[in-house]
């Protein structure tokens, strides 16, 4: 039994337009197996999921279920089939319930009795030590409830097939614990689960077998104990790759950023930073680590001018530039690229071209009514040639753009402007290994020139391997200071969860 | 004349003249929770009064009449959603298209019709019909409880949403799809089904409130016998929160304001204007408290005003 093929997928094939986003892909996946899906950014994952979850209808080849061909035209079909994915960006409705959340679709008695639902919701988040309130409002949990009540929804529907979408982006590494050890529950009672994720750290250590995909064909299958991460990497990119990051030292240490006090309230009258004071030199990269929404956000507006400040002081090469109008300070020095979830939000305008794009930080530039488009398109040549950016012209749309490209236009712009102070929360979100190495090649170059940067980041790895010195924030306040070669994962992330640094630092130490 | 019975007197016109709006709300509130906003109100209403009078007209059938408003009703709306999610067309532009389309319609349509009056069978049946005991009441009785038949019928169907709107597995199905429909979609639910399924149920509701305005409101056929209501109706929406049980609230209410306006004519020099202006006023100031109070609750559904495709990126 052991050994039962659940998913067998042969020479699948989907385009889009001119694009091939999947070309003969094959791969299989065995009952009580974790098996993780590899790739780069395009590298046709998602596609490939898309269409075993019936959201894409493939152009050729076969999908086989417990050995019966099927052919899937909406969600439904292959929920039937007892696939259930979990989507990057959670399907569900805030202003409802867990409950209704996970029944909506279903089909049973007309009207919705509550206690019935509620006990068969217990027992399945019992036997998977899914701990989740079925009557709690979605607005009302946080990102690690919210991925659970999505996991709950598809066993709750039959799924013995899981697949999840880089589930592990938006989680704090205990979070990250939580859902390996449903997995591996998921994995003991016969189910099969397809990952996808970046994270090569994460693959050794929850998958069985890995199916490594690039520019949308298999390169192959391998089993965990066969394999490591280096080469891994090698299948993924096509070649060998220096895992390290550098840190390059930068001599000129003056204190840069000044920031003392530091409070502000959000619209629902919540101290989103408490009394903040921390100092950022010049060709220093600060790191920020924190659960999502911890303050990082506020932070970087706050600097930025963009958020107002209740009470505390900034100060930026000895002046306060609290309450100054955000043109102002960006005429200091200070810049800043923030990548929101969805990429676009702010900074860059989707249906406009890269030019446009430009246009719109360095008209501030130019005198007179007319804009002159000459300086914004050599900008734009320079970018594409400087980070490989690939895109059919300048003036195409940039939402068109893959994540990697829209997020190296928005820091490319962002650093032309020659800033002392680069303000970046998320640069790596969700891109793929080589485009990573870039943007981080792309900061320790400007740390070198002796800019000074505040970076946000998710995965604390990278914090530890880039920064200099990393902040935790947790709940609006600073829960620790500590100096990156000093700390470990562990530490970063109880500290994300509210301990305060002397009893997490006495205990590692 | 008592301080009882002008108040009588006000509110049983404040549900007379509220029923309308309320059958007119309700059709909005369904069509705005499965996401997609129908600004055609007003059109479907005229569209609903004048094929419903002259159905009674020719066929001197009340029941014929409010039928025949119905589908008229319903065609608009299948108009709309034709549009707006078989061609994703914009929600906003389909809406107002529709209305100046129901105005033009039944202007042409009722054009011989101009002063014509139904017959006294047809007003006959929609005479007041007390409730035993609860017609008793006093001040209410008389003002909820000696009505006309559609006046319980709107009740009844107040109601009736109500309950599959928050009871109900489909009122649930179909709720998410107006707040998200790829969740929808990836539940297994037929998110253009759904939708083609409730717009077209908002348009037979629009339908009848405007034979209503055309059949019972008004004795004989004018043109532009909605006088706007339509849009009192979208304002109302917003008014009452999305909630089926605030819509009756909100649409007697309105009704009243109209009816204190005649009322107050004969005693104090307030022009009417100032009385049909109410309503709007009314709608900023809630617009206003919403926003205010940044509750999640009472917020529009999600993804109203944005068409679906599985597809997208």
């Amino acid at each position: 039994m052991r050994n039962e093929v659940y998913i067998k997928i042969e020479n699948l094939t989907k385009t889009f337009g001119p694009v091939i986003a999947n070309n003969n892909v094959c791969l299989e996946v065995n009952r009580g197996e974790i098996h993780a899906l590899l790739g780069e950014n395009g590298s046709g994952k998602s596609t490939l999921m898309n269409m075993l979850s019936g959201i894409y209808t493939p152009d050729s080849g076969q999908i086989y279920i417990k050995g019966r061909q099927v052919t899937f035209r909406t969600p439904k079909d292959s929920m039937a089939m007892g696939i259930g994915m979990i989507h990057q960006h959670f399907k569900l409705v805030e202003v409802m319930s867990a409950k209704e959340n996970i029944i909506a679709g279903q089909k049973g008695r007309l009207f919705v009795g509550s206690a019935k639902l509620s006990g068969k919701i217990r027992k399945i988040s019992d036997k998977y030590g899914l701990a989740v309130d079925p009557d709690k409002k979605i607005y009302n949990m946080s990102v690690g409830e919210k991925q659970t009540v999505e996991i709950l929804k598809v066993i709750y529907r039959g799924a013995e097939i899981l697949i999840l979408d880089e589930p592990t982006a938006v989680l704090t590494p205990q979070e990250t614990e939580g859902l390996f050890k449903i997995l591996r529950k998921m994995k003991e009672s016969g189910s099969a689960v397809i990952i996808i994720t970046h994270k090569l750290n994460e693959v050794m250590e929850i998958a069985d077998k890995i199916t490594v995909l690039r520019k949308g064909e298999t390169v192959g299958t391998v089993n965990k104990e066969d394999t490591n991460s280096a080469e891994l990497t090698n299948l993924m990119v096509g070649r060998a790759v220096d895992l390290s990051i550098s840190r390059v030292e930068c001599k000129d240490k003056k204190t840069i950023l000044n920031i003392e006090g530091l409070t502000v309230v959000d619209d629902e009258k919540v101290k989103a930073l408490d009394n903040i004071s921390f100092k950022l030199s010049a060709g220093e990269i600060l790191g920020v680590a924190g659960v999502a929404g911890s303050g990082q956000k506020e932070l970087c507006e706050a600097i930025a001018g963009l958020f107002p400040v209740a009470s505390g002081k900034i100060e930026y090469k000895g002046e306060n530039i609290v309450g100054k109008n955000p043109r102002d300070i960006i005429k200091k020095g200070i810049s800043m690229s923030f990548i929101p979830e969805d990429r676009l939000g702010m900074g860059l305008v989707a249906s406009m071209g890269m030019v446009d794009n430009m246009i719109l930080k360095e008209y501030q530039n130019q005198k007179g009514f007319m804009i002159d488009k000459k300086i914004a398109r050599s900008l734009s040549q320079n970018l594409i040639k400087k980070l490989e950016i690939n895109t059919p012209g300048i003036y195409h749309p940039v939402r068109q753009l893959s994540g990697g490209n829209i997020q190296k236009v928005l820091l490319g712009r962002e650093i032309e402007s020659n800033p002392h102070l680069l303000i970046t929360a998320y640069p790596v979100r969700g891109l793929d290994i080589n485009a990573s190495y870039t943007i981080y090649d792309l900061l320790n170059e400007q740390k070198e020139k002796g800019v000074g940067i505040l970076y946000i980041g998710e995965d604390l790895d990278v914090l530890i391997e880039l920064c200099d010195r990393i902040m935790v924030i947790c709940n609006g306040k600073i829960t620790g200071m500590v100096d990156a070669h000093k700390v470990n994962k562990e530490q970063l992330g109880m500290m994300m969860a509210g301990e305060t640094m002397e009893t997490v630092m006495g205990v590692g130490a | 004349m008592t301080f009882i019975n002008i108040l009588t007197f006000i509110l049983t016109g404040a549900v007379t003249a509220g029923t309308p709006l309320l059958f007119a709300t309700l059709g909005e509130i369904i069509t705005e929770k499965v996401g997609q906003l129908n600004l055609g109100v007003e059109g479907m209403m005229l569209m609903g009064a004048v094929i419903g009078f002259s159905a009674a007209l020719s066929t001197g059938n009340p029941v014929l009449g409010i039928l025949a408003g119905m589908i008229a009703g319903a065609c608009g709306a299948l108009i709309f959603a034709f549009l707006t999610i078989t061609l994703r067309a914009n929600q906003i532009v389909s809406g107002l298209s529709l209305t100046i389309f129901g105005t033009g319609f039944s202007s042409f349509v009722g054009q011989k019709m101009v002063g014509q009056g139904l017959a006294d069978s047809v007003r006959n049946s929609f005479a007041p019909i007390k409730l035993p005991l609860l017609g008793d009441i006093p001040v209410l009785g008389p003002a909820l409880f000696n009505q006309n038949v559609l006046v319980y019928a709107g009740y009844v169907v107040a109601v009736i949403l109500a309950i599959y709107l928050y009871k109900t597995r489909l009122g649930l199905n179909m709720r998410m799809v107006g707040e998200n429909p790829g969740a929808a979609d990836t539940a297994g639910i037929n998110v253009a089904l759904y939708k083609y399924v409730h717009i077209l149920i908002g348009g037979m509701l629009c339908g009848i409130a405007g034979a209503y305005m055309s059949m019972i409101t008004v004795p004989s056929w004018q043109d532009g016998v909605t006088g706007g209501r339509g849009w009192i109706a979208v304002a109302l929406v917003i008014f009452v929160t999305w909630n089926p049980y605030k819509a009756m609230l909100g649409s007697y209410f309105f009704g009243a304001l109209s009816i204190l306006g005649l009322y107050l004519q004969g005693y104090v020099h307030i022009p009417q204007s100032i009385f049909d202006m109410l309503p709007y006023f009314a709608t900023i100031i809630v617009l206003i408290m919403i926003s205010l109070k940044k509750s999640k609750e009472n917020n529009p559904p999600k993804a109203l005003g944005e068409p679906y495709f599985r597809e997208d990126r």
